[in-house]
């Protein structure tokens, strides 16, 4: 059984900035990451980050992923990595089990941070699982880390930000995208990513969603159809294109399957992208020094990843007792970063699922 | 299916990988997982849906949806889209649950 | 409509333009029309001409006095939804973000295109600026006609003409 003092689960933007500020405090911490590399789903993103520069705007996001990756790194002597590594068990008294390849190993924390981010959710439509139909994050994995194309004619189905930027992305590769299909009456993400799209010719369709896929061992056709004002596909409305890809870009959930092991309590909240823990102002779970941030709190853009990261890393070193010589500067600043981020007009929906997570705090109280 | 130009990315000359996809001698290179060589040869189908024998391919690139599970050198329910490929790899389409006892 | 097709209406795009004779020198066009939390365009222009403030969702707004058209921001902004326009020698010259291959070269004409993506025009290329503090994104100098001022957006593939 190995002790260590803090935990962190997942070695992506949130989780590297909370081993930092823990660190800067003098608390050691080991992350614990299932991939082979750290940085999460920073090292597919290749389009510049929005934020201010605190959250490293107009940085490429592989960009980002390494000056974390460094800052980590820099603390060498504090900050213990396993990569390749997955955490499988996790229990109430802060024992955590890991599997590395064939190897079982149990550690003792004092705390715990889960940072485990989101995967991407499901479309409902006839022959949704052909090949050749994928999340569109795992598109930009394809093309952005292995550098293979996903196909040469494609369809982006979801016009949030992923759906656009990763259209975009489709077209760097040299992929033709035929369409972007939204089924709300407006495009999703950010317009400037809209624009960018219609200026290189890609037809934006709102109020379209995809309702069958064709193919023997590939998508090879897909069947389109128009919405009425009441999500219903309108009769005699449907027309076929013809693809070799179909990219599904309709929102992310929250991974916390850890977190049911706990019996941690949990509500769904729409606005946060699904089953989220119920948090307090520290980020901690209804168990007792075990703690999350990232996406798994709610699903963000990754400059509240970063932000909350380093939060969570300062308030649980000085739970711990290792206090951050600019505790309470640094505090501040990261909940004013939040609420800047958050203060928009695109930041309405994650405030009305904060509200709501504030209410059920109060409620179980 | 490989890009060879990007105007933001790099795709450097990598070593070439000798593997076994269904008994056939292919390659793929350093750092490819197994999905994402298959994928560069164009295989796009990886496995069949266990009772309905429904062809799947990869969806989520993670490792969460289990779309991707192959037989690799005899054993089953590999998630090719996160597993490294190796020289001499014997990669095979899994049709069914997957036989556990490998002799 | 914006919202709709991403494509702004003809409002919304003079909106961002100063009045014509100003454009004699060039100046930064940022049609950023929603308020996203976002300010590298602010922080990276070298002659504090563009306005942010402490509310990063703020739209920017160009002081015109004191833009000089360098362009640092056409390359800084993550939504590439800045382009520097400027009216020299009878024609009208863009300066735009440019993230694709093959880049154009100097002296060759592409297909000057609008918002809708629609081949309007063609487009000399003039200058095309691509170092280390591009970080990717090329810096394109073109011209075109002048009646395309309000049009020309981006150009797209050589032109035989």
């Amino acid at each position: 059984m190995l002790n260590k003092d803090l935990v962190i689960i997942g070695g992506g933007p949130a989780g590297l900035c909370a081993a930092k500020t823990a660190a800067e405090a003098g608390l050691s911490s080991i992350i614990i990451e299932r991939s082979p590399k750290l940085g999460g789903q920073l090292v597919k993103q290749t389009h510049m980050f929005f934020g201010s520069e605190k959250q490293y705007a107009k940085t490429r996001g592989y960009n980002i992923a390494k000056i974390l990756i460094d800052d980590v790194n820099r603390y060498h002597d504090k900050i213990e990595i396993l990569t390749d590594t997955t955490v499988v068990g996790l229990y109430k008294d802060k024992v955590i089990t890991i599997l590395h390849q064939d190897e079982y190993r149990k550690i003792q924390a004092k705390a715990i941070i889960v940072a485990t981010g989101a995967s991407e959710k499901v479309l409902a439509f006839e022959n949704n699982d052909l090949p050749g139909i994928y999340g569109a994050g795992a598109v930009q994995t394809l093309m952005n880390v292995y550098g293979v194309l996903p196909g040469h004619d494609v369809v982006m189905v979801g016009s949030g930000n992923i759906g656009l930027i990763v259209s975009y992305q489709l077209l760097q590769a040299g992929v033709n995208v035929k369409a972007v299909i939204e089924a709300a009456p407006t495009i999703g993400g950010y317009k400037v990513h809209a624009s960018k799209l219609k200026r290189l010719g890609v037809p934006i369709y709102t109020q379209h969603t995809i309702t069958k896929a064709f193919g023997k061992d590939c998508v090879e056709k897909i069947l389109v159809t128009k919405l009425d004002q009441n999500w219903n596909p309108i009769e005699g409305s449907s027309f076929e294109m013809d693809v070799d890809g179909v990219c599904i870009s309709v929102g992310l959930t929250p991974m916390g399957n850890l977190l049911a092991m706990i019996d941690a309590q949990m509500k769904y909240i729409s606005e946060l992208g699904g089953m989220v823990p119920i948090i307090n102002h520290e980020h901690e779970t209804s168990i007792e020094n075990i703690f999350v941030c990232g996406d798994i709190s709610g699903i963000e853009e990754a400059s509240s990843a970063i932000v909350e990261g380093y939060y969570t890393g300062l308030v649980v070193a000085n739970r711990l007792g290792y206090h951050h010589p600019n505790y309470m500067l640094l505090k501040e600043d990261y909940e004013s970063q939040l609420n800047n981020l958050r203060s928009g007009p695109f930041g309405e929906k994650i405030r009305l699922g904060l509200a709501k997570m504030a209410e059920e705090l109060n409620h179980v109280k | 299916m490989r890009i060879k130009d990007h105007p933001i990315l790099h795709f450097e000359e990598k070593k070439i990988i000798q593997f076994y996809y269904n008994n056939q001698l292919v390659e793929g290179q350093e750092g490819d997982t197994i999905a994402s060589a298959l994928h560069a040869l164009g295989v796009k189908k990886l496995s069949e849906s266990i009772h309905l024998h429904r062809p799947r391919g990869f969806y989520c690139a993670i490792g969460n949806c289990a779309s991707c599970n192959m037989i690799v050198d005899g054993i089953p329910n590999v998630r090719t889209c996160i597993t490294p490929l190796q020289e001499g790899m014997k990669v095979e389409t899994q049709t069914n649950k997957g036989d556990l006892y490998v002799k | 409509m914006l919202n709709k097709t991403g494509v702004p209406t003809k409002e919304q795009i003079l909106s961002r333009f100063p009045e014509r004779a100003v454009l004699k020198k060039p100046k930064a066009i940022i049609e950023c029309y929603e308020e996203i939390p976002c300010n590298p365009c602010s922080t990276s222009c070298p002659f504090d001409a563009i306005h942010i403030g402490e509310d990063i969702n703020t739209k920017p707004v160009v002081n015109f006095d004191k833009c000089t058209g360098c362009g640092i921001c056409v390359f800084n902004c993550p939504g590439l939804a800045i382009v520097v326009a400027s009216d020299v020698k009878e024609r009208t010259q863009f300066k735009i973000a440019y993230e694709f291959n093959p880049k154009p070269k100097v002296n060759e004409v592409w297909h000057g295109v609008n918002r809708d993506g629609e081949i309007i025009c063609d487009a000399l290329i003039e200058k095309v600026m691509l170092t280390d503090k591009n970080d990717k994104t090329a810096l394109i100098t073109v011209s075109v006609e002048q009646q395309y001022m309000y049009d020309f957006v981006t150009i797209r593939g050589k032109s035989n003409g």
